[in-house]
């Protein structure tokens, strides 16, 4: 058998086909809301952020101290066993200059980009990294290996997510 | 491990185009379709069958598997919906395999389907609900974001630059001239890639496949019935998965280990000990430029690091010595999540028969691989196929 021998299927629809209503489609919007249950580890993370202190969990039989903190240990197939405070500074593993909102909308002309990074967290285990962003820096100016540290908001603002922490920024010297 | 020899015997495939008029379904029931004529069987003749699609979030149908099942061609048969994410395209292949290696059925037919459209105002959002609910989420990432940073992490650990990286799409988006499915194939050089509009840096647009509607599907056959079907039928000889930690900021991304770990699970099926030498082409999963060379690392079909060497001497080419997605892949044939991964395979099953017209490969290839990946980055599957 040949691809070209055959006439393939799917007929393409040009955007403009359902604005001028050549085809009729539905609009749905779903209103659907969640009220997640974050678990011991997490609801322990979010109420230590809020204090302005970072948290995470070690693994005796592997001995990783790890964040996100987890009940068990996912590379030992075993609950975790110490609760151990950790450094409110890492180091950039990697990072984007990223131009796009979620949904894949641009941000505004003359906003400055998003700064997504991984951030090895100090304390933890090498390697051990989170998703969050940087700020206080010029994007040119962000190099993989750079040493951060997080920006809190006010303690009266906080509300125990991720989110108390407002960003990691470039520490001097 | 005892079990029957599987074959691949018929194959069919939509067009991938980035707004399709027919439902998913439809497209599904086209692929389908084609893939019996392809091979002179019927729906009788079917004793199985497996669907992959990926989110249902996509199309806001909930129970996509069953929305999609009579399409397929699932009515009234054992039917089974595979989903892992952009892994689900070789994961699917992967199920028809063990309902006829087990002896269970003596035929499966594969059917992935994608409608990626309905989402508005763009798929993307879709994706945001992968990340982590509590400890992600809030900070709105984009999935370009895990993208961007594993491609920055790849480059600075090896010291790779995009204009490098850039070659990828540069050929796979000149090898989708040549496929019929395409949506968009096209002439561009290095500078366009640099050029075109920067996303999330280091991903700028072109280094970006396309979200697409399309549908693919093959039939497998056990031996002793593959033989009565056709005289070419293409083995499947290898099929390994696996998937990583869903804390994905706590490995290190450059490697993808995973993959390695599928890639190893289907070549010892296949009696494969030198992939290097032995798999002589293949499709790995190119949703991004710089993803075809990192999986051909974890593939073990590259050094680490060293992708990027066979793509600058051109081996990676069509006429080269290891084309790798010849078909144009996912950055030129496009990118219908779950049915990439079926056209990849669909891509080895007709090189291997000397069939792909204009695309095919030089020296009479006895035995290729398609790849695919997804999830949170953290699932690979793998399939090796021989004629």
């Amino acid at each position: 058998m040949e691809l070209e021998k055959f006439e393939l299927g799917a007929t393409p629809l040009k955007e403009s086909a359902m604005k001028d209503g050549k085809v009729l489609t539905l609009h749905k919007k779903p209103n659907l809301k969640y009220a997640w249950d974050n678990g011991p580890a997490i609801d322990r993370y979010l109420a230590e952020l809020k204090k302005g202190r970072i948290i995470a969990r070690k693994c005796n039989k592997c001995r990783r101290i790890m964040i996100p903190p987890r009940m068990f240990c996912e590379l030992c197939w075993r609950p975790t066993d110490e609760w151990v405070y950790v450094e409110d500074t890492g180091v950039v593993n990697t990072f984007s200059i990223c131009y796009v909102n979620w949904d894949a909308s641009r941000i505004k002309k003359g906003d400055k980009p998003h700064l997504p990074a991984v951030i090895e967290i100090d304390g933890a285990s090498d390697g051990m990294g989170i998703l969050h962003v940087l700020g206080e820096v010029e994007p040119d100016k962000v190099k993989i290996g750079m040493k951060v540290k997080a920006v809190w908001k006010k303690p009266e603002e906080r509300e125990g997510a991720i989110t108390d922490i407002l960003y990691f920024k470039p520490m001097r010297g | 491990m005892a079990y029957q020899r599987v074959a691949i015997v018929g194959a069919g495939i939509t067009k991938f185009v980035r707004r399709a008029h027919e439902t998913g379904k439809e497209l599904a029931a086209q692929a389908a379709k084609m893939a019996l004529d392809s091979c002179g069987m019927t729906m009788k003749d079917i004793e199985s069958v497996s669907l992959g699609t990926a989110p249902d979030a996509f199309d806001g149908v909930h129970m996509k598997g069953e929305y999609l099942s009579d399409g397929s061609g699932g009515w009234r048969k054992p039917y089974m919906r595979q989903f892992v994410g952009g892994g689900t395209g070789v994961f699917a292949p992967i199920h028809g395999w063990y309902h006829v290696a087990s002896g269970m059925f003596d035929t499966c037919l594969v059917v992935c389907s994608e409608k990626m459209s309905s989402c508005h105002p763009h798929p993307q959002g879709a994706f945001k609900t992968i990340f982590d609910h509590t400890t992600e989420q809030a900070l709105n990432p984009t999935l370009i974001w895990i993208f961007a940073l594993e491609m920055n992490r790849y480059m600075s650990t090896y010291g790779i630059t995009k204009e490098e990286i850039a070659l990828v799409s540069v050929k796979n988006k000149k090898n989708a001239m040549d496929h019929p499915a395409a949506q968009l194939p096209m002439e561009i050089t290095v500078e366009d890639v640099l050029n075109s509009e920067t996303l999330a840096w280091p991903v700028n647009r072109l280094d970006i496949s396309p979200a697409s509607d399309g549908a693919a599907a093959i039939v497998l056959a056990s031996e002793h019935t593959a033989k009565r079907i056709t005289d070419k039928p293409v083995w499947i000889d290898g099929v390994g998965w696996n998937l990583d930690t869903a804390y994905w900021a706590t490995r290190d991304l450059y490697y993808p280990r995973y993959v390695e770990k599928a890639a190893r699970m289907a070549y010892e099926m296949a009696g494969i000990t030198e992939p290097k030498r032995e798999i002589e082409i293949a499709e790995p999963y190119d949703p991004f430029d710089y993803k075809e060379l990192h999986h051909m690392e974890g593939l073990l079909l590259a050094d680490r690091g060293k992708a990027v060497e066979m793509l600058l001497d051109g081996k990676t080419q069509r006429d080269g010595d290891r084309p790798m997605c010849p078909s144009g892949g996912a950055l030129g044939v496009g990118n219908p999540i779950a049915a990439t991964g079926l056209m990849k395979v669909i891509e080895i099953f007709l090189q291997l028969r000397g069939e792909a017209g204009k695309r095919q490969v030089p020296g009479n290839p006895r035995c290729g691989l398609a790849q695919a990946w997804g999830d949170l980055m953290q699932v690979g599957t793998v399939v090796v196929l021989r004629r």
